[in-house]
């Protein structure tokens, strides 16, 4: 069995705060985490790693410190990660990044399953699962919370999907691209065998020259369809909050309760 | 390749890109700021330069499509069990306006099985004309003979600008019709207009985590999509004399050539379309614990809302994760959200905080939550919600 996953290094936005006098983001001092969703993903693949054996592939792609990412996918029990890193490849909107990757997956061979996380917390568009599927020409299942059953000898998966409406139970041939929700597991640790190992891992780069069935037009900025025209903070919430204040707590329900009503909001 | 330059002639060192830059890519050590790998060309930078020094050279697009054949909005039109999705409305309403600015024909697109009368609503509901794909195939949801059936009608027919709902079933299926069309794909819009002198549709989305804004275009390729947050855009007035034309197409794949067959649907006992509803009552941290909802749900029933939680509870296992709100969890933008012991966390924030009206009820003065909050009340949430319950049943005649 081999499972293949799609990392993203990410700010980590728990700590993005907003300057209050210009308005804009801080970002000095903020950290860059593995996509929270995706260390779902890298969870999910080594458990399925443990039940049929075989091996884990990570990828990303990203500037050279995304290595930092793999390398906590690999401290986690990863077998082999990949970086994708090039200037070329700067600037890409979801449809190149989506299409590079699925050509390192080319590169990379046979697999059983693409695991990714259901969107990265900085973009939140849960777009380049699908592309990546599509790319391949692979079947695609999103928003995966369970894997009820997979099986390589077979090539067959059961998953649960999380919809609004419920879960929806899905059969499917391998091999397949599953994105998952947070709903999926609990990821472990890094252990401190797998952190040696991560610190010793030489994690190889591909640039645009190592992706051999590329076409170079569909790379980078050049090979994104969307070109993003204007940057702006969000206008903040107008307005200051109404405080009621009383003596007893079904007086203040009460005075709320009226605002509600009269605001016609109920 | 694409390129930024600064002049070091026309550059004061102020910093305005430094802190403009959403992307972290620039650094002011030395006269001149260091452009790092991190950037991806967005131009922010460009339009906070009190100076002009900067100068952003963006590589075109070397396989232009031929963008001019490509004419008329389309929507897609959810449904789930037969049932149209309102997201799906809302889009017709906001389709409607943009066709009509342009000048161009509006045509949702119906896929499903014994689903005619929801093509018979989109008609109602503004589209001049709905593609009806009606096969037993396409009954339940799936994204491969979806997206072939969606593929197929636009490399035929050509619409210039095609929405999708930011459901889960609509940025499933956004993403693989994108990607085989070759066309840009915008996610999860909170606006759209066209821009009147270059007819191309300005998408602006939240981005990280709500903290920024962006517009974006997608000038060189066709279909311009998009698909479009819940609640963003209002459902228009159905019209049922409203004259329209249902053209009937066929599946674009035999049941034999699809890989994923749908076996079975599990509706959650108490489970609530948080993405639908109207109100919400939302519990946090300071619920304390599984039980500590009852109240919370007392209040949501006499409202007839929605129970949401924040990522603490989830995560402390009090509540499922399908309740969860927030930049994990779901965004929601309801008419009514009521935080209950709730702190406010950037991450809750994002999930919320366009709700038309939102109460923070929270025993901490301090909360963060009181600085999104329109009503508040520092309290105990355990004394307040039941005595909301009781007013709101007295009020309501419940």
């Amino acid at each position: 069995m081999r499972a293949i996953v799609c990392i993203k290094q990410v700010p980590d936005t728990t700590e993005v705060k907003i300057n209050p006098e210009t308005n804009t983001l801080i970002r000095e001092g903020v950290a860059s985490i593995v996509n929270p969703f995706d260390t779902y993903a890298i969870e999910e693949a080594l458990r399925l790693k443990e039940q049929h054996g075989g091996t884990v592939t990570v990828l990303s792609m990203g500037p050279a410190q995304a290595k930092e990412a793999l390398k906590e996918a690999v401290a986690m029990g990863a077998d082999e990660a990949v970086l994708l890193s090039d200037r070329a490849f700067a600037g890409s909107d979801t449809w190149a990044t989506a299409y590079t990757l699925a050509q390192a997956i080319r590169r990379l061979g046979e697999f059983d399953v693409i695991l990714c996380g259901k969107q990265a917390i900085d973009g939140d568009t849960g777009q380049v699962g699908p592309g990546i599927a599509r790319q391949l020409q692979i079947p695609q299942l999103t928003y995966i919370c369970r894997i009820q059953e997979f099986d390589p000898a077979t090539k067959r998966v059961r998953v649960e999907r999380l919809l609004e409406e419920g879960r929806e139970v899905v059969t499917c041939t391998l091999p397949v691209l599953l994105t998952v929700v947070k709903d999926i597991n609990q990821p472990r640790y890094p252990t401190f065998t797998g952190i040696r190992r991560a610190t010793r891992m030489e994690i190889p780069t591909w640039g645009a020259a190592e992706l051999a069935t590329a076409n170079a037009d569909y790379l980078g900025l050049k090979g994104s369809p969307t070109q993003v025209v204007r940057i702006f903070n969000p206008p903040a919430r107008g307005g200051t909050v109404t405080l009621f204040t009383a003596d007893t707590p079904s007086d203040g329900a009460a005075q709320l309760a009226e605002r509600l009503l009269a605001d016609k909001v109920i | 390749m694409s390129k930024l330059t600064i002049s070091a002639d026309l550059c004061s060192a102020c910093g305005s890109c430094v802190d403009a830059c959403p992307f972290g890519a620039l650094t002011l050590e030395g006269d001149v700021p260091e452009v790092s790998d991190q950037c991806t060309f967005c131009g922010a930078c460009v339009d906070a330069c009190p100076a002009e020094a900067i100068t952003l050279e963006r590589d075109q697009a070397a396989d232009v499509a031929d963008i001019t054949s490509y004419h008329g909005v389309w929507v897609w039109v959810e449904q789930f069990r037969g049932q149209a999705c309102s997201i799906s409305w809302e889009m017709l309403g906001q389709g409607r306006k943009l066709a009509d600015q342009l000048g161009v024909p509006l045509t949702a697109c119906v896929l499903g099985h014994n689903v005619r009368g929801v093509a018979q609503e989109a008609i109602a509901y503004g589209a001049d004309r709905a593609f009806l794909a009606d096969d037993a195939s396409l009954a339940a949801y799936r994204t491969d003979p979806y997206a072939a059936v969606l593929v197929r009608l636009v490399r035929e027919h050509r619409p210039e600008v095609f929405l999708l709902g930011a459901s889960a079933r609509g940025r499933d299926l956004a993403g693989a019709v994108a990607t085989d069309l070759r066309t840009g794909l915008t996610a999860d819009c909170t606006g759209l207009d066209i821009d009147p002198e270059t007819r191309l549709l300005r998408q602006t989305r939240p981005a990280f985590g709500g903290n920024i804004m962006a517009t974006i275009i997608c000038p060189n390729y066709r279909p311009q999509m998009a698909t479009v947050r819940h609640r963003v855009f209002e459902v228009p007035p159905a019209d049922t004399a409203r004259q329209g034309q249902i053209v009937q197409v066929p599946a674009a794949m035999g049941e034999a050539a699809i890989a994923s067959q749908v076996v079975d649907f599990v509706m959650e006992a108490g489970q609530v379309n948080l993405a639908d509803a109207h109100i919400i009552v939302s519990g946090g941290r300071g619920v304390g614990g599984p039980e500590g909802y009852a109240p919370l749900q007392a209040l949501a029933d006499a409202l007839g809302g929605a129970l949401g939680a924040s990522r603490a509870a989830v995560d402390a296992g009090w509540i499922p994760y399908a309740h969860q709100v927030g930049q994990t969890g779901r965004t929601v933008k309801p008419d009514l959200y009521i935080a209950c012991g709730i702190s406010g966390a950037i991450q809750h924030l994002a999930g919320m905080q366009t709700s038309k009206v939102i109460v923070a009820i929270n025993k901490d003065p301090e909360a963060p939550i009181f600085n999104v909050a329109t009503y508040g009340i520092v309290g105990d949430l355990f004394e307040i919600v039941p005595a909301l319950t009781a007013e709101f049943k007295k009020r309501l005649g419940k």
